[in-house]
């Protein structure tokens, strides 16, 4: 008797909360936020949150701690309260098919922003993400311009071997430079992301180059390997940006500051405003029903000296980097 | 009989409170879809707690559970993709598998007489290095079977859906209260937690019901980690890391003494969807930092532990003050 009053209550609560849902006129979405394992990470979630905030959206943050059950926990909770849309950034691939089927049951648009996942493209309504080969080929591209047609021994500073990035990074700068004879990567190996890595693998390359005189410039998966190699340089006597150019991807702040000094000459932004797009998608699919394409690429935008690293870096440093 | 039923009480009053709060905040709340959610996301913490609710009734620990979850789904999710198993069989298997674990634990255990917490802790390295093993990948399940599975719900009113594993954790519970409190095996437990001596004294079988405490928590977890694998259709070697210490968290709170001997299945019940409660309201809420569910849970912990001394501490004065000579 108690339950079948109770769920009397509790459907018409429920109609009731729909109903004021769809009147209001800002929109509540839900964020389910891996973590904050990485600078990065953690700049992706200060920028979604001000990227909320400057719209007027009612943004719900749940963080996973690298855990995919509090993710779909999460996204339960959403569709439970009735969110006008859903963002994503899915920790692994697989298994999300019984929990987006339950947010599409429900009508709620689901937006991957960053990494993919395996299964129906149906079940979300766009991914956003940065082409990780075209990032490489910015860079590529950034060099052979540099060079204009001198001899350029590169070094290469490959990612944790077999990651995604790594593979793509490579595969974009190689591209990039392919028609270009004059230059030429005489070595690369992995510096595993980290700034310890890079710092001792530029080391080894430095030795085994006659003491840096061969190399022309470096090229590094990301900016953190960038930064410890500059260290090497440094200590082995030669000027890093002059002598050995240095060039790498993601924006993090210290290479601004890098580059400020001189000592960093260009770098590709891993942009961490994955929100922005997502929520353009969103306004223009509430405003007219138009539906975004299934993967918005974001923009691989290369800073060098000349953008007054400064002055991002203060832009950047207080996002969480 | 009533005082040591106080923990129990003063749970359910701040679970009622709690919902209450939540309900008065958020009217969604109040709603059969949070219900629904409730069972099925805390599905799998809901039947590993079962188990511990045994383990800690009778005295002893369990640390294993969470590796042997993970352990579990990777082994499924092995068996079916790799090897092209039915789910059913594999489901076998893998109970087979962790009620075996579970068992030897308990051999261990008594005969060997080592401390519950070495014992699980080796099992725990013992059982996440397995899946380790096995592989580091987190391995898709796609089978008809599976999806047909998940796609299993009862509708409730207002929206809610109380899925296939949800409606498993409650008749694990249902079979839980039965077996603790309408069974041999389950006075022999309370008898063992609250002395072991007097227990084997008194002619319990204290060897059979170590190993089939063990045995029982290793095929709870066992059962957890098909219900995981269903949840997020994939094996995955890192999953239900720490689930171990939820779920001793979910038993202590639903007002089990953690030195054994007094408690109620129903009160872990109530211990994990209070965890659940938390995290809902967390989301709920979207601006405060997931890790207040830890914080909260702690609190929740600190309380009762020191309700539950403090109870202790209280009648055994009662019972000196009865038999002081006047």
């Amino acid at each position: 008797m108690i339950n079948v009053l109770k769920s009397i209550v509790l459907g018409s609560t429920f109609a009731l909360a729909l109903a004021g849902s769809v009147s209001a006129a800002s929109l509540t979405v839900g964020f389910s936020q891996i973590g904050s394992e990485s600078g990065w990470r953690a700049a992706e979630t200060s920028v979604t949150k001000q990227q909320a905030e400057k719209r007027g959206v009612d943004l719900k943050f749940a963080d996973a701690q690298q855990k995919q059950e509090n993710q779909i926990k999460a996204i339960r909770g959403f569709v439970a309260q009735g969110v006008d849309a859903i963002l994503v950034a899915p920790v692994v691939a697989t298994g999300w098919e019984a929990v987006l089927q339950e947010a599409k049951d429900a009508d709620i648009p689901v937006i991957l922003l960053d990494r993919g996942i395996d299964g129906s493209p149906d079940l979300y309504m766009t991914m956003v993400a940065s082409d990780q080969v075209l990032e490489g080929k910015v860079a590529g591209e950034w060099l052979v311009k540099q060079a204009a047609g001198k001899e350029c021994n590169v070094v290469e500073l490959q990612g944790t071997t077999g990651s995604s990035p790594a593979i793509n990074r490579k595969k974009g700068f190689e591209e990039a430079i392919a028609g270009t004879p004059t230059i030429k990567i005489i070595r690369s190996q992995t510096g595993d992301f980290t700034r310890a890595k890079g710092k001792e693998v530029m080391e080894g390359f430095l030795k085994a180059e006659s003491g840096g005189k061969n190399i022309c410039a470096l090229y590094a998966h990301n900016d953190d390997m960038a930064v410890g190699a500059i260290q090497a340089i440094k200590e082995a006597g030669l000027k890093p940006g002059t002598d050995i150019k240095v060039v790498s991807i993601d924006a993090v702040p210290d290479i601004f500051k890098a580059m400020a000094d001189g000592e960093a000459n260009a770098t590709v932004e891993l942009t961490p405003n994955m929100a922005g797009p997502a929520f353009d998608a969103l306004e223009k699919f509430k405003a007219d029903g138009t539906l975004p394409p299934k993967q918005i690429i974001t923009e691989s935008k290369l800073y060098t000296q000349a953008d007054d690293p400064m002055k991002v870096y203060e832009e950047k440093k207080g996002l969480g980097y | 009989m009533s005082s040591r039923l106080l923990p129990f009480y003063a749970t359910l009053a701040i679970f009622v409170l709690a919902y209450g709060v939540c309900v008065f905040q958020f009217p969604n709340m109040l709603s059969t879809r949070v219900a629904g959610n409730l069972l099925t996301d805390n599905a799998f913490l809901g039947i590993v707690a079962v188990g511990m609710t045994f383990v800690i009734l009778s005295g002893g620990i369990d640390l294993s559970v969470g590796a042997v979850i993970g352990f579990t789904t990777v082994l499924i999710a092995v068996l079916i993709s790799w090897y092209g198993m039915h789910p059913l069989l594999a489901f076998a298997i893998a109970l087979a598998i962790s009620t075996t674990f579970g068992a030897a634990m308990g051999v261990v255990i008594h005969y060997l007489d080592v401390p519950a917490f070495i014992v699980t802790l080796a099992g725990m390295f013992l059982a996440r290095g397995m899946a380790f093993v096995i592989t580091t990948d987190s391995i898709p399940i796609s089978h008809e079977f599976y999806t047909a599975l998940q796609g299993l719900y009862l509708r409730l009113p207002g929206g809610g859906r109380l899925t296939l594993i949800g409606g498993l954790m409650v008749l694990v519970f249902a079979f839980g209260i039965v077996l603790a409190h309408f069974t041999r095996f389950g006075s022999y437990v309370y008898a063992l937690g609250g002395n072991k001596t007097s227990a084997e004294l008194m002619g319990v079988p204290v060897a059979r019901t170590t190993v089939g405490i063990y045995a029982l928590s290793g095929f709870l977890a066992g059962l957890a980690g098909v219900v995981f694998s269903l949840y997020t259709s994939a094996g995955y070697s890192l999953s239900a890391v720490g689930v171990e210490l939820d779920t001793i968290a979910a038993v202590v709170i639903g007002g089990t003494l953690l030195t054994g001997g007094v408690g109620l299945v129903a009160g872990t019940f109530v211990g994990v969807i209070i965890q659940g409660l938390i995290q809902t309201y967390i989301v709920f809420d979207g601006t405060l930092s997931s890790w207040w569910t830890k914080i909260v849970v702690g609190l929740l912990l600190f309380a009762f532990i020191t309700l539950q001394r403090l109870l202790v501490v209280l009648s055994d004065r009662k019972r000196l003050l009865r038999n002081a000579p006047s």
